[in-house]
């Protein structure tokens, strides 16, 4: 349930009886880590499928911000159009527009992958180098040979595939 | 704020009404089609395979090639 931060596994390590929750009372005690969010309570989230998140973006109000909660209270064709907008971004802090916003992340993902496939290539030429068997011998061409000769005579597939395409009076594929 | 009810019941039979026919259209021209650019060229093929096909000829040209276990080439 914790979302960890590295600081916090050492923390949790350490200090096996602190492990429960840690609520913003506790955070005094942690000061050298970063916050941690307490997960019991409701959630923000910018994600465009859930279009009204657990709670508002800001709940801790300034003075402004309440009195102008105030007047949403009453008819709203009394807002100015800045007040609309002040009372949209305290309810939620990106519109869809700005969260579909292309990022470039893609392009990390595609350097990952080429890194990741490159370092398969290694692993697999080390491998091919250290680890595999000898060849067996039936890849050799001689055995090759050897082994289409005798499937020739014995007529593998004789009326529409390997053998059909091959002309016994005169020795050689049609 | 006066719009049309929108339609409540048979979504999925109109959809039928439309792709049924168009299903049943296509399966039967790939099997169709199938037929006749797969299953009668092998049936050809394979009649005229066996129309000249002398097996005792095709046994004695195993027999010498030397695939058989029971039997030698002749000569042996």
């Amino acid at each position: 349930m914790l979302r960890l931060t590295t600081g916090r596994v050492g923390s949790l390590l350490t200090r096996r009886a602190t492990a429960a929750v840690t609520t913003s009372s506790t955070r005094m005690a942690n000061k050298e880590v970063s916050e941690s969010v307490d997960m019991s309570q409701p959630m923000y989230w910018d994600r465009v499928d859930i279009p009204l998140p657990d709670r508002p973006y800001k709940d801790v109000l300034t003075d402004a911000d309440k009195s102008l909660k105030q007047k949403e209270k009453g008819p709203w064709g009394q807002l100015t159009k800045e007040e609309k907008i002040a009372l949209y971004r305290l309810t939620f802090c990106k519109t869809y527009p700005e969260m579909k916003q292309q990022t470039a992340e893609w392009k990390t993902v595609m350097g990952g992958i080429f890194f990741f496939l490159g370092f398969t290539g290694l692993v697999i030429w080390w491998q091919s180098v250290y680890v595999y068997p000898p060849r067996p011998r039936t890849f050799d061409d001689e055995w090759k040979s050897q082994q289409l000769k005798r499937m020739l005579d014995m007529r593998i597939n004789p009326v529409q595939g390997f053998s059909a395409k091959w002309d016994y009076e005169k020795g050689q594929w049609k | 704020m006066s719009l049309p009810k929108p339609m409540m019941r048979g979504l999925l039979a109109k959809r039928l009404r439309f792709h049924l026919p168009i299903a049943f259209t296509l399966a039967l021209t790939a099997a169709i089609a199938f037929k006749y650019t797969v299953t009668e060229p092998k049936k050809r093929a394979y009649a005229d395979f066996y129309k000249q096909y002398d097996a005792v000829k095709e046994f004695n040209a195993m027999r010498e090639a030397g695939i058989f276990e029971s039997v030698q080439p002749t000569g042996k």
